[in-house]
């Protein structure tokens, strides 16, 4: 029996080598954590079961017979983060540098297969030079098998993806299912085809960076939704995120105490809106007032940032926050803001989130970039996902709600749950000034009476009232209370049970 | 003498900001009604808020609104104001205000016609205090004809010599010469200044001194002709000619040299038949040798460090001297009494060489307790306009001593919590705690001579880290405690939170044990770093989860930090300093390790907004060839057009934007090969 135990010993400490000592070093000088520390950052101490610890590829082509190493370059089991259940796989650059075989993809597989049957979420930790060539076709397998997985687990338990060196060609499409995927700065990269293909082929010089690094896609694609300034920093901040999470789609959000009280006032919320309804404001002011204790974990913050989305919590419990920036072009809606946003609603809806939406939007953003672009289907996206949505639903016009956008964001004819008006609210087709020049066509000639004309429009419409004579507006709140009107909806909802008629699913526009 | 109740019924501000609230707040003592003239810009303005009645008195520029003598008048008759209290700045020092007032039979809270002419004219004031008996620095007090002339006064005054511009202030047209050479070349530039900042070009010559120290004596008369002095203020912390901090008294001044200044200012006051407040500074050199340098006409902004040492409401006296009341104590009567200090907190930001910032003030908490006053202009909500002076607040705290008022005054700027708009309140609270200003060894000249670089809280070495440590594992473990507390856990595996943990704080790794008692933590020091000693850290606080200020008695001392809380860490900033400090366990620790340290951006290529604005226009193209100090682009910002020039010699890569757009502060505008 001792010898036995002894040699699990060996063949433990062998697996947790990885790559060995120089490939760890290695890592290390590229300022990048091995696969083990980067779990022990994540998990609890002492929480992490590895399971699989003993897998080894079956491959003989290539002379793979002759390099094999226990775990195959992937570290996969579960632990838990803050106590809470955590399923996870950190793929290991030291083994052959971290590509997916065969027995790989299984093992990720094998973790996805087990967080489901328990309902539990999935981190991947993603650092890994893609497909084990020398495998063939098996590799490609291993990726789709885990591909389907990442489709059938969408909905049912958070999926968040954190890219912590190469991510490149098929490997990154499990990442783009997952709910969230998080960059580590200046080590992590995505692409389908990378420099050296796009110069062959359509003669473009573009560094990796360039092309999907952290900032490219936080900035510009939008294919990530925060960036790390490090591993480190990372997985302690990701620690931070998964609180705010479900475990599936069956719970409710977590709770935790908070000594912020529900009630708290905040007066310099009655003059966040300027009296020129051009001049912008800061939407972040009232979204950290409104939350408990000013914390807002911000998704996409440099990308289409005339939205914001991200979570927070009221009482304790997670409230995913969308909302128009009008300090970025006045709070428009457009192609990449209805996007991002879509998607939010969509994972807050799948995974009971009660939503809260703050709007200031003077409509969707004119001009051929946007219609060219397909602005009429991805605007769609966001009208889609708020109709769709069951969860409680909680709206604030904060100033102007004109035209479709009005109807978009979650609004009362969307099944809002509870719809607010600050008493700056403009409910209204479009602003005086375009209304005017189309129902008074005729003075078009006589900026007097245009002027005349507008004043009028504006005080008749330009208010929450009329749409408060509809029964459109719950209640016209005053801004300072608006943290304790939001609480109390949402507690009041807590309950609330609305189910969609039953189908296989809905086709939204894509 | 019988104190009338009410001198007046009511009375009409013409000011705004903090000096309107603070004539506001004792008007309202007395029982007198007020009345506020605000500008379009300043509708929801404090003192308009504060005010009984306020009037509209036009658009934002202050040139027509508060300097708008005919719109104020129209608010006077409008509202029925028997007297007019004029603040200090707008038309506080305005002769033909004062005219205008006599005409329509208002009272004026300030001084007479005479004293406001005579005074205003800085060659004509000289004169006048020369007569009088008054110091006055050797100079010249006719205007100059030419450089020749110059350079022979000089000669006789000696070097080194300063041109002055009559009507000048704020430092223009100003000339510090040493040797001819000097003088000839100031001289032409100082009169091209003087003309174009003022429209009259006459200068005149005197003695420039050394480390001077600037030291005033606030007087006091009334329509009987008594006139006291309250003392003496030092305002020697300046900026660029702007007061910083103000104290009273003056840690340089003996008995003897305040009584003197004292009496030549009663006699200067005397000879224009002063009345009301009025301050006459002086300039002292380093023997204690006082020289007049100007009148000023009109109730100080400094003014709360006189009233808290001598206990008096200037204001007050102001207004019941405007009534005719006879002044209820003579000079012998009064007696300084501890020590005031005064700090003005500006809407400027000290980490951009004093760039003022505008903007809505999204969060306001202002200190409070014994001996801690504010005058404030402000609200949480409320708005810094590009209109107006950038100030904010004066802070002034009141001791039994000098060394007591400064720290109480270290302890109320760390309590002074703004966000919203950049402020200088870190810069004010290094000051405190700069052993230079604590020695009392200033003078005009100390921050420029002590931040030749500009200011930079990262590079205020903090004097107590241990306070720093204790705060940081304490709001860590505040932090753990709660997320241990999460629901969901899985039974049996819930979240231990653990005791020992790594604070790392600049390059020092600080091993502790942190234990949460009754009323706070208890945060012992495992391992002696330098400026640590092992010892045990009792803090004690109520703070709340999300507060950004941490208040908390550690080990005895009260302490407040302002934290914020980051993605890994907490930035703390007090007495000056920012640090930001890591809370982490010993594996974590040894893993920050491994981490990059970042690299900064490389911006000596690249041209950077330095504050937000317009992009008015560009001087250059791709491609294009430039030389260091050729101009790149214009930026527009608080109506004041910047021009932007080349650090160095390059070629323009990439030009980012283009003119009409706004830009962020940062924002690159374009990049050098």
């Amino acid at each position: 029996m001792h010898d036995i135990i002894e040699e699990l010993e060996k063949r433990r400490e062998r697996a947790r080598l990885g790559g060995g000592k120089a490939r760890i070093e290695k890592q290390h000088q590229k300022g990048k954590l091995t696969a083990r520390e980067r779990i022990e950052l994540l998990l609890d101490p002492g929480s992490f079961e590895e399971w699989d610890m003993f897998v080894e590829h079956r491959c003989v082509d290539f002379g793979m017979d002759k390099q094999s190493i226990p775990g195959d370059g992937v570290v996969t089991g579960y632990g838990t983060i803050n106590g809470r259940l955590i399923f996870l796989f950190s793929q290991d650059f030291t083994v052959l540098g971290g590509s997916l075989s065969e027995s790989h993809a299984a093992k990720i597989s094998k973790i996805m297969d087990q967080a489901m049957k328990v309902g539990a979420p999935v981190i991947g930790l993603n650092d890994s030079g893609g497909a084990r060539i020398q495998e063939g076709v098996a590799s490609l397998a291993g990726y789709a098998e885990v591909f389907q997985r990442n489709v059938e687990a969408s909905g049912v338990i958070p999926q968040i993806s954190v890219i912590m060196g190469p991510c490149a060609g098929g490997a990154v499409y499990s990442p783009a299912m997952t709910d969230f995927i998080f960059m580590v700065e200046d080590t992590s990269y995505m692409f389908v085809t990378g420099p050296e293909v796009v110069k062959t082929v359509t003669h473009e010089e573009v560094t990796l960076e360039e092309l999907g690094g952290a900032s490219t896609h936080t900035t510009k694609s939008g294919v990530a939704h925060h960036a790390f300034a490090n591993d480190a920093e990372a997985l302690l901040y990701l620690r931070r995120f998964i609180d705010f999470l479900p475990a599936n789609n069956k719970e409710k959000p977590p709770v935790r105490p908070t000594p912020d009280n529900p009630d708290r006032v905040e007066m310099s919320l009655d003059t966040l809106v300027p009296d020129n309804a051009n001049k912008p404001y800061d939407m972040k002011e009232l979204i950290k007032k409104i939350l408990d204790e000013g914390d807002f974990f911000e998704l996409q913050p440099d990308y289409a940032a005339n939205i914001i989305i991200g979570f927070g919590r009221m009482e304790g419990s997670t409230v995913g926050v969308v909302a128009n920036q009008p300090m970025v072009l006045a709070g428009c809606l457009d192609i990449d803001s209805s996007t991002k946003a879509a998607r939010f609603v969509r994972f807050c809806d799948a995974f009971n989130i009660p939503i809260v939406t703050l709007v200031d939007v003077p409509g969707f953003l004119p001009g051929t970039a946007q219609e060219l672009g397909g602005i009429i289907k991805h605007g769609a996206k966001l009208l889609y996902a708020f109709a769709e949505a069951t969860v409680p639903k909680v709206t604030v016009i904060t100033r102007k709600a004109y035209g479709g956008a009005y109807d978009v964001m979650s609004s009362k004819h969307l099944r809002g749950d509870v719809n607010f008006a600050w008493p700056s609210a403009e409910i209204a087709v479009m602003g005086p000034k375009g209304a005017v020049e189309i129902i008074f066509r005729s003075d078009m000639g006589d900026p007097e009476k245009i002027q005349a004309r507008a004043d009028e429009y504006r005080e008749r419409f330009a208010n929450p009232f009329i749409a408060g004579h509809r029964g459109f507006i719950d209640d016209v709140i005053m801004p300072h209370n608006t943290r304790m009107r939001i609480c109390r909806s949402l507690r009041m909802l807590k309950n609330k049970k609305v189910e969609n008629p039953w189908k296989k699913h809905g086709n939204i526009p894509l | 003498m019988a104190k009338k109740a009410k001198p007046f019924k009511k009375i009409l501000i013409a000011n705004r900001g903090e000096i309107a609230c603070r004539v506001i707040r004792t008007a309202k003592q007395m029982g007198i009604k007020t009345v506020a003239v605000y500008s379009e810009a300043d509708r929801d303005a404090l003192h308009v808020l504060q005010a009984d009645e306020a009037v509209c008195i036009g658009p934002a520029p202050s040139s027509q609104s508060y300097l708008d003598m005919k719109r104020i008048v129209a608010a006077i008759h409008e509202t029925g104001a028997q007297a007019v209290h004029p603040g200090y700045g707008f038309l506080s020092e305005n002769a033909a205000f004062f005219r205008r007032l006599k005409k329509e039979g208002i009272a004026f809270i300030g001084p007479g016609e005479r004293a406001i002419k005579a005074m205003g004219d800085k060659i004509e004031s000289k004169k006048l205090a020369e007569k009088s008996g008054v110091n006055t620095i050797p100079g010249h007090t006719v205007a100059l004809k030419n450089a020749a002339e110059a350079v022979k006064i000089a000669k006789k005054v000696g070097y080194p010599v300063m041109l002055k511009a009559s009507a000048g202030g704020g430092g223009k047209g100003m000339r510090v010469c040493r040797n001819e050479a000097d003088t000839k070349k100031a001289f032409v530039s100082a009169v091209r200044e003087a003309k174009s900042s003022f429209g009259d070009d006459r200068v005149f010559i005197e003695k420039y001194i050394e480390n001077p120290r600037h030291i005033e004596i606030q007087v006091l008369a009334d329509t009987f002709g008594n006139t006291v002095h309250l003392f003496e203020r030092e305002c020697s912390i300046q900026r660029r000619h702007q007061k910083v901090i103000e104290e009273a008294p003056s840690a340089f001044l003996d008995a003897k040299t305040r009584a003197l200044m004292g009496e030549q200012a009663v006699k200067l006051a005397k000879a224009v038949n002063y009345v009301s407040a009025g301050t006459v500074e002086f300039i002292v050199d380093q023997k204690k040798n006082f020289y007049f340098l100007e009148m000023n006409t009109r109730l100080q902004v400094e003014h709360p460090v006189t009233e808290l040492i001598c206990d008096l409401d200037l204001v007050e006296l102001m207004i019941r001297i405007a009534a005719d009341e006879k002044l209820p104590f003579t000079q012998k009567d009064l007696k300084i009494k501890g020590w005031a200090m005064e700090t003005r907190i500006y809407a400027e930001d000290p980490f951009r060489g004093f760039l003022p910032s505008v903007g809505r003030i999204g969060r306001y908490e202002q200190p409070e307790g014994k001996g801690v006053r504010v005058d404030s202009g402000v609200y949480e909500g409320g708005e810094i306009s590009i209109h107006y002076d950038p100030m904010i607040a004066k802070l002034i705290t009141y001791a039994p001593n000098r060394n007591e008022a400064i720290t109480a005054m270290s302890h109320a700027l760390d309590g002074f919590y703004i966000d919203g708009v950049r402020h200088n309140i870190s810069f004010l609270a290094a000051l405190m705690n700069h052993p230079r200003f604590i020695s009392g060894n200033i003078s005009t000249n100390f921050i420029a001579e002590e931040y030749p670089d500009g200011f930079s809280s990262k590079d205020v070495v903090h004097d107590n880290p241990a306070q720093l440590v204790g705060v940081g594992a304490a709001m860590h473990m505040a932090y753990q405690m709660r997320a241990a507390a999460i629901s969901g856990q899985v039974p049996g595996r819930e979240r231990q939170v653990a005791s020992d943990w790594v604070v790392k704080l600049n390059d020092m790794e600080v091993a502790v044990r942190v234990q949460a008692v009754d009323g706070g933590y208890d945060v012992e020091v495992l391992n002696k770093t330098k400026g640590i000693s092992k010892a045990i850290l009792e803090v004690r606080t109520d703070w709340q989860l999300g507060d950004p200020l941490f208040k908390a008695v550690i080990s005895g001392n009260p302490v407040i930090v302002q934290a914020q809380r980051l993605a890994v860490g907490y930035r703390l900033s007090h007495t000056g300093s920012e640090v930001i400090v890591q809370v982490l366990s010993n594996m974590a620790s040894e893993l920050f390790k491994l981490m990059p340290a970042k690299k900064a951006l490389d911006t000596s290529a690249l041209l950077l907004s330095p504050m937000p604005g317009l992009l008015l226009s560009l001087a250059v193209k791709v491609g294009q060839d430039v030389k260091a100090g050729e101009e790149l682009a214009v930026v527009e910002a608080m109506k004041m057009e910047n021009v932007l020039k080349s650090e160095r010699d390059g070629i323009i890569k990439e030009i980012k934007v283009a003119p009409g757009d706004s830009l962020a502060v940062d924002q690159i505008i374009l990049e050098l090969e």
